[in-house]
């Protein structure tokens, strides 16, 4: 009798104890929570947002923006237009390294400071082959260098693309003018996406973005370049907040060279369809099945 | 019915009591294992207020230590079918004592295999993203839809044969067959489902030539015929030892038949792997290099791979030299092949695909102090989940854990409604 109420009288102890110590381990964790709203939390997919709903979203994302980082900024819901569908091409001939195409899409984009992220990186590869094996994206020096031939590498909007595949919440999907898009506040950043695409054109928040209040570019889309959540994944939109208002790429803009070639897939007269009819174009891992948007040529 | 409503919560209590009775090693080995969990938690915490990117993963290697070890804890939980095959198939009566130690294994496994999907993901507040109805599940399309459909399945299933099982027997009445032997086949279809649906989720990839082989099913579901059945060898030992229960030696010599066998299949299946890796070679084969040999000074997961390569060969030949004077040669096997298949799957698999990266980059993975805090953490969790269910048993099966309002002569507190209604 004695033993046993002095049994349930430890347990009892040992139970609040345990309780005690599980509650101090998880402390760290208010550090995250604090961050997060309940309206974020409950809010709906992208596609089930009606009007009002995303209205109501933008402003309260913007707000966010000043809060966390003190910067005013104009979040756009901007859509596909109808008759648009969006190529890009890069010509090979013309391309000689110099990495302006990144640094544009890392301002353009408010990526991470930190990281130095960007959504296009650029190989250099041996003249005389077509394999990747054979080429660095850690070159430095002059450029262009003889030797080599250069392929910036960026999201090719695949039509058959395996990052929408695997997705598990269909926080990713292609969009009507063909530009492949994420929902940031959807996606479980389980990065299945990323082992899945072939050209390692996402990137995942590792750590929550970082951007000076004076160098956040304030133009910005719901789906494209507002500042992303930690723990999420993104990619390159064509810079849909600028294409799909009639301007170009940022990093077409930089592009020293003309090397880049962007536009309307179904207009005729698109300098596009210019290339893609008589230049010599080719897909980057055609072998794959993915369709890229994206495509190459040599022009010599 | 209503006498269930009074005789189940009394089974959950008991079950309770006797989880948290027991000796001073059953004490120490509990402690340790919380003290354990409360670093991992902690480790946890840390890792969702500061982000992913205090792991050892980068956007070249995106999954770590943590899907090495899903991979691994999905197999293990497929391995204890290797127990119900002999048991329901082929009227083991001797296995079928013993088989619920797979079946809690299984359930263990499975628990720890949502652990690590958990702590890998980027968001888990936005997991309800993907209930049915509530979010958006992208079933059939997804592979990892899938995954989520054939883990919880096979968790609940093995839950109710478990529960129902020691439930009828805490009555003191015999189960009723009807409620549990569909269960156990479908349960033994669904243990190859989930290593297979694992494993398609790597395959299904035409990114990742070192995942994109159609071995990788097959060679899924040998390593877990390797490493459950070793766990459970181990484990029998000790519960005879420790349990204070009398188990024949029959199960435990069929599931070293078995290991025999799976063991030297795996092996065949990895050397097929490497021959027409390396036979055929070409740029496809760079994963396999720098898996093996290194590539370009780069061979952070050479040590790794040969580690397991000589565990696996150095186990498959003591399970030969081994019999029952020489048990021992036998346990080392095991504890051999299963650290041996636990490399070969994870670091040895998961991280090598994501090595070159798809753009031939070559950036190397190696698990940090925070991913192993919080992979120890869930393994513990999984060692307490499955020594509780297996204290459960024995004290169910030994009659030490009974209704004592149905099976014995009623005591003044007992609960007169109860007895009448279930006699």
């Amino acid at each position: 009798m004695n033993e046993t109420s002095r049994r349930t009288l430890l347990k009892g102890a040992g139970a609040t104890l345990g309780a005690a110590a599980f509650a101090k381990a998880l402390a760290p964790i208010t550090e995250w929570t604090d961050d997060l709203s309940m309206d974020g939390f409950l809010q709906k997919h992208y596609k089930e947002l009606d009007r009002s709903e995303m209205e109501a979203v933008l402003r309260r994302l913007e707000a966010q923006t000043l809060d966390e980082y003190g910067a005013q900024v104009f979040i756009d819901d901007v859509r596909p237009t109808e008759g648009v569908q969006f190529g890009y091409a890069l010509n090979l001939s013309a391309c000689i390294g110099c990495r302006r195409c990144a640094e544009a899409c890392h301002n353009e984009n408010n990526h991470d400071r930190a990281t130095n992220n960007s959504y296009i990186r650029v190989l250099a590869i041996d003249k005389g082959t077509v394999d990747l094996a054979f080429s660095t994206t850690t070159y430095d020096g002059a450029v262009p260098q003889r030797d080599k031939y250069y392929m910036p590498v960026q999201c090719h909007q695949c039509d058959n693309a395996p990052c929408i595949k695997v997705c598990p919440v269909e926080a990713t999907w292609k969009e009507a003018d063909g530009i492949v898009v994420v929902d940031y506040d959807w996606c479980i950043g389980c990065r299945y996406c990323e082992a899945a695409c072939p050209y390692h054109a996402r990137r995942f928040n590792w750590s929550k973005p970082e951007v000076p209040a004076d160098e956040i570019n304030p133009d910005q889309a719901y789906l494209s370049n507002r500042m992303r959540p930690q723990g999420v994944m993104e990619k390159c939109t064509f810079c849909l907040h600028r294409t799909r208002k009639g301007k170009l790429p940022a990093c077409l803009e930089a592009c020293p060279t003309g090397s880049r070639v962007f536009g309307n897939l179904l207009d005729p007269d698109s300098e596009i369809r210019q290339v893609l009819e008589h230049k010599r174009v080719f897909v980057l891992k055609e072998d794959v099945g993915t369709q890229p948007r994206f495509f190459y040529f040599f022009d010599e | 019915m209503n006498a269930h409503a009074r005789s189940y919560p009394r089974f959950l209590l008991k079950a309770v009591g006797v989880s948290t009775d027991g000796s001073w090693v059953f004490y120490t080995w509990m402690t340790v294992l919380t003290a354990i969990m409360l670093v991992g938690v902690n480790a946890w915490a840390h890792q969702l207020a500061g982000g992913m990117g205090m792991t050892g993963m980068s956007d070249h290697v995106s999954w770590g230590l943590y899907i090495a070890n899903f991979a691994f804890a999905v197999g293990l939980a497929a391995g204890g079918v290797m127990m119900v095959i002999p048991a329901y198939l082929y009227d083991d009566h001797d296995m079928h004592d013993v088989v619920i130690v797979g079946e809690i294994l299984a359930i263990a496994a499975i628990i720890m295999a949502l652990g690590f999907v958990t702590v890998d993901i980027g968001r888990p507040d936005r997991l309800w993203h993907m209930a049915p109805l509530l979010g958006r599940f992208n079933w059939p399309v997804s592979m990892l839809t899938w995954d989520v459909v054939v883990l919880s399945g096979y968790l609940l299933l093995n839950l109710h044969i478990c529960g129902y099982l020691l439930y009828k027997r805490f009555l003191g009445e015999r189960p009723d067959k009807r409620w549990y032997v569909p269960f156990v086949l479908l349960s033994i279809v669904w243990a190859v489902s989930i290593h297979t649906v694992t494993a398609f989720l790597f395959s299904g990839l035409g990114g990742r030539p070192f995942w994109n082989t159609a071995l990788l099913a097959p060679r899924f579901l040998v390593s877990a015929f390797v490493s459950g059945p070793a766990f459970i060898i181990i484990a029998l030992q000790i519960i005879k030892r420790l349990g204070g229960v009398k188990i024949p030696d029959g199960p435990m010599w069929t599931l070293i038949k078995i290991l025999r066998v799976t063991v030297f299949i795996n092996l065949f299946l990895v050397l097929s792997e490497i021959f027409t890796e390396f036979y055929t070679g070409g740029s496809h084969t760079a994963s396999a290099t720098y898996l093996y040999f290194g590539l370009h000074g780069h061979d952070a997961l050479v040590p790794w791979i040969w580690t397991a390569v000589v565990f696996n060969v150095v186990a498959a030949g003591l399970l030969l030299a081994g019999n029952k004077e020489r048990l021992w040669f036998i346990d080392l096997a095991c504890v051999l092949t299963f650290i041996g298949v636990w490399i070969e799957k994870g670091m040895g698999l998961v991280v090598p695909g994501f090595i070159p990266s798809t753009l031939h980059e070559l950036v190397e993975y190696m698990p940090n102090e925070l991913e192993w805090r919080i992979v120890a953490g869930i393994w513990a969790l999984g060692m307490m989940i499955f020594t509780l269910g297996i204290k459960v048993a024995i004290a169910v099966f030994t009659n030490r854990m009974q209704d004592t309002a149905a099976a014995l002569p009623p005591v003044p507190a007992a609960e007169p409604v109860a007895l009448a209604e279930e006699a």
